[in-house]
């Protein structure tokens, strides 16, 4: 059992102007087997509290706390983050050319296991992993990330979610660019690391479709920089009816 | 800009990849450069004078660290020369009036004409008409931190025949050489040049490679060591249906000046050559010159060329000058492109890989081999991709230790 918990998060950027505040005190927690959704409109600070978590260094923490497990996450660097158990799905993934998909995640698995898979248990493991998630063998032989479709980028960020099986997974906008049947097969991948991991989820997404294929039990509506409003999955699909409008005239009142 | 393109239909010139960064120049500033062709080549001392460092071939180099090269009477024979051969290869040692010498371009700078003139003697390895060498060749060159002194090795590969040499540049050195290739028809050969000398070693080599009907030539060069270190190679295609592939990689730590200046001469039709350079740098002082000079002349026709230049700068302090030049005197090619890029680090790279569990040291590893990895496949000769891999982790501690604070 494992609990993320974020208290009272305040995140500026560098701007040409100065620092410019993003996240204006944010509290969350995060237990394992849970699904929490944060939906909000573009520039709500969404994406800012999925990197800040995972220590982007173009954040910086100006105020609050967040530990996992009670260990301060915002004093590791973010290879230990990631060695503590946290991961982010990413909404753009990096090219890293040179680099086969399969050294990538051999190397990655080692480093969050502290020691290297046994070899022909990890390969099957892999092959098994890819066939689920509908990708090629040929995949593995591929640069990380390089010339990959959209789909293909967040296919292999749920494949290194399954793989790592990290306790807490931020999924950011991992929906965004798919087709309905890209998104199934990447839904379908989430809901099974969830089960055989336990980990707990934090979905960010703006739209409610992929609500339908991953089942929230909490929805926080992000709105400049905070929580806005909070509530069971029946809040997702006000929103699908009524969108974020009636917040923000609110926010901006 | 020197990069000269005519806008002729089917030609593609490829410069997307190209990013501006001011470690990278894209040869402005150099004024107006003549064509390739009315460059001077000559055997004759007298022809090409000591450089000032302003004229286009010497630009970018630290000409008065150069400076012992240019004398006339440079010692001969050089350090030492040693020759392990595969069984179906024959060395010799000859003196400088051996009629093969010379043959193989023109000395086109004062270090290749002062190099040639200042050999008593030259190691020729001759392959066989139709021999398949079994083994990898290897020629070991040291050479001697005090005197100035030249050595010139001959490579031919006679018709039919089937080799791999690889030349060893290690030790201490103060060496103007030449290196000519001479591969005749339907010769399929592979050079490589290793230049892994110790700190405080001055290097000019000149190596011109001519390629007959349907010859083969793929010439590789590697640079790690040495002060300085400036490579010219120079292929010229004799007869149709040549193919050269031009493959280097360099890595230029503090105050360490490593130039490679490429020329491919498409003067007959129906020749293939593709030039692909890669390099990083860290330190302050560290410079890589790349220049690729490429002329497809008026009889060329049916030329199919494509140059590549890239540079990752690792840290603060590097400059990385990439020159691609083409030069195009008829429209009927199969094709023609250049591109050359220039970065820094991506920090983008290393949060992804660092966000996956990966420590930084190890993060940076990861994308340094990779920008090297694709060309040390090409290099083909596994001893040599080995002991790559081991330089280029050896190179990286040191910029690691510079980034982690930690003594390396």
């Amino acid at each position: 059992m494992s609990t993320l918990v974020i208290k009272d998060l305040h995140v500026s950027v560098e701007t040409k102007e100065g620092p410019k505040p993003i996240l204006r005190g944010v509290d969350l927690t995060i237990n394992s087997g849970e699904t929490h959704a944060i939906m909000g409109p573009n520039g709500s600070g969404k994406s800012t509290l999925a990197y800040s978590i995972a220590g982007h260094p173009k954040y910086n923490i100006t105020q609050g706390e967040v530990t996992l497990d009670g260990e301060n996450v915002l004093e590791m660097t973010v290879d230990e983050r990631a060695r503590a158990g946290l991961f982010l799905a990413m909404q753009y993934p990096v090219e890293v050319p040179g680099v086969s998909v399969a050294n990538f995640l051999r190397t990655a698995k080692t480093a969050i296991d502290g020691e290297a898979p046994a070899l022909r248990h990890w390969v099957k493991e892999v092959n098994a992993a890819m066939d689920n998630l509908r990708m090629d063998k040929a995949f593995s032989e591929r640069s990380v990330n390089e010339g990959f479709s959209g789909g293909e980028k967040k296919r292999h960020e749920i494949l290194q979610l399954e793989l790592l099986k990290p306790k807490i997974a931020i999924l950011d906008e991992t929906d965004s660019g798919l087709d309905v049947d890209a998104l199934r097969v990447v839904s379908e991948g989430v809901n099974r690391a969830k089960e055989t991991t336990g980990a707990g989820v934090l979905l960010i997404t703006h739209y409610t479709r992929i609500l339908r294929y991953i089942k929230p039990d909490h929805v926080h509506v992000f709105v400049a920089g905070r929580v806005a409003e909070e509530g069971g999955p029946e809040l997702a699909e006000r929103l699908e009816a009524e969108g974020y409008d009636r917040y923000l005239t609110t926010a901006t009142a | 800009m020197t990069s000269t393109v005519d806008n002729t239909e089917g030609l593609t010139t490829d410069h997307s990849q190209a990013t501006a960064d001011a470690a990278h120049t894209h040869g402005t500033g150099g004024g107006v450069q003549g064509s390739r062709a009315d460059r001077l080549t000559s055997f004759n001392l007298s022809d090409i004078p000591v450089p000032s460092g302003r004229e286009e071939e010497w630009r970018f180099s630290p000409v008065s660290r150069l400076t012992p090269l240019f004398a006339d009477n440079l010692v001969s024979p050089a350090g030492a020369v040693s020759v392990t051969a595969a069984p179906e290869v024959q060395v010799e040692v000859v003196g400088r009036n051996d009629a093969r010498l010379g043959k193989a371009g023109t000395p086109g700078d004062r270090t290749a004409v002062t190099a040639w003139n200042s050999i008593t003697e030259a190691t020729v390895v001759t392959i066989p008409r139709e021999a398949v060498a079994t083994d990898a060749t290897y020629v070991s060159v040291t050479g001697d931190a005090q005197q100035a002194s030249a050595a010139h090795i001959l490579i031919n590969a006679k018709p039919l025949s089937q080799s791999v040499i690889v030349l060893d540049h290690t030790g201490d050195a103060l060496l103007n050489e030449t290196v000519e290739i001479v591969a005749e028809d339907d010769s399929h050969v592979t050079v490589v040049s290793v230049q892994d000398w110790n700190e405080g070693a001055v290097h000019a080599s000149s190596q011109r490679i001519t390629l007959g009907r349907n010859a083969r030539v793929k010439h590789v060069v590697v640079t790690f060591g040495g002060d300085l270190v400036r490579i010219t190679p120079d292929a010229e295609f004799l007869a149709e249906g040549g193919d050269v592939e031009m493959v280097g990689l360099y890595f230029a730590d503090a105050n360490q000046h490593q130039e490679h200046r490429l020329f491919v001469d498409h003067a007959v039709p129906r020749c293939k050559s593709r030039v692909t350079y890669k390099g990083a740098l860290q330190g302050e002082g560290a410079h890589t010159v790349w220049v690729g000079d490429v002329l497809i002349r008026a009889a060329a026709e049916g030329t199919d060329t494509y140059e590549l230049n890239r540079n990752l700068v690792l840290t603060n302090g590097g400059r990385a000058d990439s020159v691609p030049n083409l030069e195009i005197e008829t429209g009927e090619i199969e094709g023609a492109g250049h591109a050359s890029a220039t970065g820094r680090f991506d920090d983008e790279q290393l949060f992804y890989l660092q966000a996956r569990g990966i420590p930084e040291t190890d993060a940076r590893r990861l994308v340094v081999r990779g920008f090297f990895a694709e060309l040390i496949q090409e290099i083909g000769v596994k001893e040599v991709e080995e002991r790559l891999i081991d330089k280029i982790d050896e190179e990286l501690e040191k910029s690691m230790s510079v980034i982690t604070g930690t003594q390396a």
